[in-house]
């Protein structure tokens, strides 16, 4: 991992995790979404960003978490991704941060398949881990 | 003799005025930039290559005098590129005045279709001149005839109103500093009448009026595009704006947004006609293509078509091309036969492929028919087994419409040999994926020894369609779904108490004027929850191909005109959604696929829509197509019942029958009725019973049967309405239902009447 580097972060039910600051358009306040029938369970739907047709990620969903709250609104986080735009749904934003690569590690054995192929490894910070998405991974829409 | 016009599209010269003109302007540039720098290899090939295409498209339209001309400017001007001659101001006004010449030929040909009377043996002998190295003083070479650039006093002279001596006095006393105009100084002078001047002076400005090319521009498509996209984001807001504008309270912003509304709808159409081409575009070389296969397998075809002027928009043409070229190949190819098999066969020896665009209920139709030898479903069953695309025995079951209908599964070819033309196997799965990918739908009909019809609808346009705006779900949780309005039949409010949705064997079905349609409630479908019986709800009665069918949904909105965006590929895996649109409150909306969705819920199911396919190729006296309830009558015998006699299928606990007088009977909608079994097993098993629910002049009679396998739609050659006929390779028994009721009905009403 490169020397420094900034990280999007945000937080998704227990976890802590952060994209590539570049990878991320922009972060939306909850949004009207339309669902998607016959989707995979991962699609909470569209959204319409300025015109353009969004597919909405549940990352909770994408992470193997339970369900948020109901009543609990998630918040849009825009990735780009080679075939265009998606965003993930998490539960909150938190702070940019800035890394180094020494406090990088690789994610642990452990660590279940589901999540492995999204979290590329773990940054140590100083008061808690932060998980390092796989921007293309996590935004893959499945099909259903 | 001036050459015409031989029989060349119009349009064809239309293109080559404008490319023309547009280069010959070019060229006018080239040159004076060559003037400043003769020795400019690049200007110097590039006008070269002007006056090469220019001369070679005239020379392939026929225009001789033109081709001649140009032709001596290109030996010229190869002379000068290859450096044998260097470019002089003589040589440059010779070349300037045959860009005129050949303007003019230009012009002429745009307005009378000829090249014009204009003699320039003057100008070709300069240039030949002045291609082998000779020079002489270059002042008549300019004297070429050019409507355009002739003066008055020409004009005049040309047409003998005046003596050229006249005109050259009065030239002189202009040169001289007179500050008079030239007709002022003829009148005054007594030369002519001023009315004949006039005349001269519109002569003049009339060869000078607006040409092709002041008419026509050349866009870049992407900028077509471009506005497109933008025309439907505009679209998109104002319907918006139309939204809010009620809730405004305001006549102002009201009155504003109602001119918006017009004005966008208007600049919605006419952008959408700049994308629009006559659908002869792709037309006109299939007479070249079918020549030639004709020549190669020995066949006479004759093409003709019928409204070649039908306009799609640019993106669709683009989509049929691939898919209609294949399937007039396959006409030529494998349905025409050869001259001297039709001989045989009593057929005119030269077959005919006939191609037919017309505008129907805001579709495109178009029609690829041939006379040939049609498709024989014997040799498709065989060859799809052959293929292990079905099972010999499913290939049993097919009718021959259903049989032709296996041509269009992946990978079917029949053709014995493949030929250089067609039957490598991609075909008709390719040509139906094409045509239903931009919403169209295609059929095939044939009559072995008759003929092959395609027939495809096709939408206007992708960009904006108009569509019908449904709901799914209560107020607060409603789910909204765009329908392009292409598919829809008619609307149905269904509630409570009028006949409602009805089951047969399980799969709903609502009865529609008689018939029975097919049902598909899209709550179910899309799993939203609600799936009870509901009070009010509203069917859609839908096409796609042949096939109609009704989707329930709980409300319907408006029809909005809507902009079909992609969503990702991945939430199309199921084929029910075409794209998304962004309604008038900015929310998204999914839009339906309609085959897509037929098919996943089934009431498209294959074999189903082929034998509806079917229907109109089929002749109507001999047989008759009558769609029949078939059952199963308790002792393994298949009987059948034509549909529209049945009321009702009814599933009944048995502890519902009661007895009377000897005979089994329910209380059925406050009604005594009476169950006739249709064998001594029938209704024996354990369970509900199955009752087939008839009706004869309001008394109703519930047959009592095994067990309901299916509605069909089949043809019948039977002169009485009943007996065994073959249905589905069974021997089924078509039960004379009026004569059971009656029967039932009368012993009922006997046996009621003997005092107790």
């Amino acid at each position: 991992m490169k020397a420094s580097q900034q990280f999007c972060t945000f937080h998704v039910g227990p976890l802590f995790v952060g994209l590539e600051i570049e990878r991320v358009q922009e972060v939306l306040r909850p949004q009207p979404m339309t669902r998607v029938p016959l989707a995979a369970r991962e699609v909470s739907g569209l959204i319409n960003l300025r015109g353009r047709i969004v597919t909405a990620l549940d990352l909770r969903r994408r992470l193997d978490l339970p369900d948020r709250a109901r009543e609990s609104q998630p918040m849009n986080v825009v990735v780009r991704t080679s075939e265009g735009v998606v965003s993930l749904l998490v539960d909150s934003v938190g702070d940019v941060v800035n890394t180094t690569g020494e406090t990088f590690e690789r994610p642990p054995e452990t660590l279940a398949a589901s999540a492995r192929r999204l979290i590329r490894g773990v940054h140590k910070l100083p008061e808690r881990l932060l998980l390092v998405l796989d921007a293309d991974e996590a935004a893959e829409i499945p099909s259903a | 003799m001036p050459s015409e016009v031989p029989d060349i599209d119009i349009e064809v010269v239309q293109e080559f005025l404008v490319e023309s003109y547009e280069n010959l302007d070019r060229l006018d540039r080239e040159f004076l930039a060559l003037e400043e720098n003769p020795s400019d290899q690049a200007t110097l090939a590039g006008v070269f290559r002007t006056i090469h295409t220019i001369k070679g498209t005239c020379g392939f339209l026929g225009y001789n005098k033109l081709e001649s001309v140009t032709h001596v400017g290109e030996n010229l001007l190869s002379r000068l590129r290859d450096g044998h001659l260097k470019l002089t101001p003589e040589i440059t006004t010779a070349l300037l005045a045959m860009v005129d010449a050949v303007r003019d030929m230009l012009r002429s040909i745009e307005h009378t279709h000829r090249e014009g009377d204009g003699d320039y043996s003057g100008l070709v002998a300069r240039l030949t001149e002045l291609k082998d190295g000779v020079t002489r003083p270059s002042a008549d070479t300019a004297a070429s005839p050019d409507a355009t650039r002739k003066t008055l006093g020409e004009i005049l002279v040309e047409t003998g109103k005046i003596t050229p001596e006249a005109a050259q006095h009065a030239a002189r006393l202009q040169a001289e500093g007179d500050p008079r105009r030239l007709g002022e100084i003829l009148v005054e002078e007594g030369h002519i009448q001023p009315q004949e001047v006039l005349n001269a002076l519109n002569v003049q400005t009339e060869t000078r009026g607006a040409g092709v090319a002041d008419t026509t521009i050349r866009v870049d498509v992407a900028l077509l595009d471009k506005l497109v996209d933008l025309v439907g984001e505009l679209v998109l807001t104002r319907n918006r704006i139309l939204q809010f504008v009620p809730e405004q309270n305001d006549p102002a912003l009201e009155a504003a947004s109602q001119r918006l509304n017009a004005v966008t709808s208007e600049l919605q159409e006419g952008v959408m006609k700049t994308r629009m081409q006559p659908i002869g575009g792709i037309w006109s070389k299939f007479p070249r293509v079918v020549r030639d296969l004709s020549a190669a397998c020995g066949k006479q075809i004759r093409v003709e078509m019928e409204g070649e002027e039908t306009e799609l928009d640019k993106s669709i043409i683009e989509a049929i091309k691939d898919p209609l070229t294949h399937l007039v190949r396959n006409s030529a190819d494998h349905g025409i036969e050869s001259a001297e098999t039709r001989h045989r066969l009593g057929k005119s020896p030269e077959g005919r492929i006939l191609l037919r665009a017309y505008h129907e209920a805001g579709q495109v139709n178009i029609v690829i028919s041939d006379d040939g030898a049609g498709i024989d479903p014997v040799r498709i069953k065989n060859k799809a087994v052959e293929c292990q695309m079905v099972s010999a025995t499913q290939a049993a079951k097919l009718g021959d419409g259903e049989a032709l209908q296996l041509i269009f599964l992946p990978g079917f070819s029949t053709a014995e040999k493949v030929t250089n033309v067609s039957g490598r196997g991609v075909g008709m799965d390719v040509v139906r994926t094409n045509i239903e990918k931009i919403g169209g739908l295609i059929e095939l009909q044939s009559q072995l020894g008759i003929g092959t019809t395609v027939r495809m609808k096709i939408p206007l346009t992708l960009a904006i369609v108009p569509a019908l705006i449904v709901g799914l779900g209560s107020d607060e949780g409603e789910e909204r779904f765009a329908i392009p309005q292409v598919s829809l039949v008619e609307l149905v409010r269904i509630s409570d108490g009028v006949h409602g949705i009805e089951l047969v064997h399980g799969a709903p079905v609502f009865r529609l004027r008689g018939s029975l349609l097919p049902v598909v409630d899209l709550a179910v479908e899309f799993a939203s929850g609600e799936t009870q019986p509901r009070r009010n709800a509203c069917i859609i009665v839908l096409q796609s191909g042949d096939k109609q069918f009704g989707l329930l949904v709980d409300a319907i909105h408006d029809t909005e005109e809507i902009v079909v965006k992609p969503i990702d590929q991945p939430l199309k895996t199921a084929s029910v959604f075409a794209g998304a649109t962004i309604l008038g409150d900015g929310k998204v909306a999914l839009v339906l696929d309609i085959p897509g969705l037929g098919q996943r819920a089934s009431v498209l199911s294959e074999s189903r829509e082929r034998i509806r396919q079917e229907a109109p190729a089929v002749p109507a006296e001999v047989v008759a197509r009558q769609s029949m309830l078939v059952f199963e009558n308790g002792d393994s015998e298949r009987m059948a019942i034509p549909l529209a006699r049945v009321s009702r299928l009814e599933e009944i606990d048995r502890d519902r029958v009661e007895k009377c007088r000897g005979r089994q009977v329910i209380q059925y909608r406050g009604q005594i009725m009476p169950l006739f079994p249709l064998s001594s097993s029938a209704g024996a098993h354990r369970g509900p019973l199955n009752v087939i629910v008839c009706s004869r002049q309001g008394n109703e009679v519930g047959l009592v049967v095994e067990n309901i396998i299916d509605v069909v739609d089949e043809r019948i050659t039977l002169g009485h309405g009943h007996g065994p006929i073959v249905v589905r390779d069974r021997v089924t028994n078509l039960v004379d239902v009026d004569a059971i009721v009656d029967r039932v009905l009368a012993e009922f009403a006997a046996e009621q009447e003997v005092p107790a």
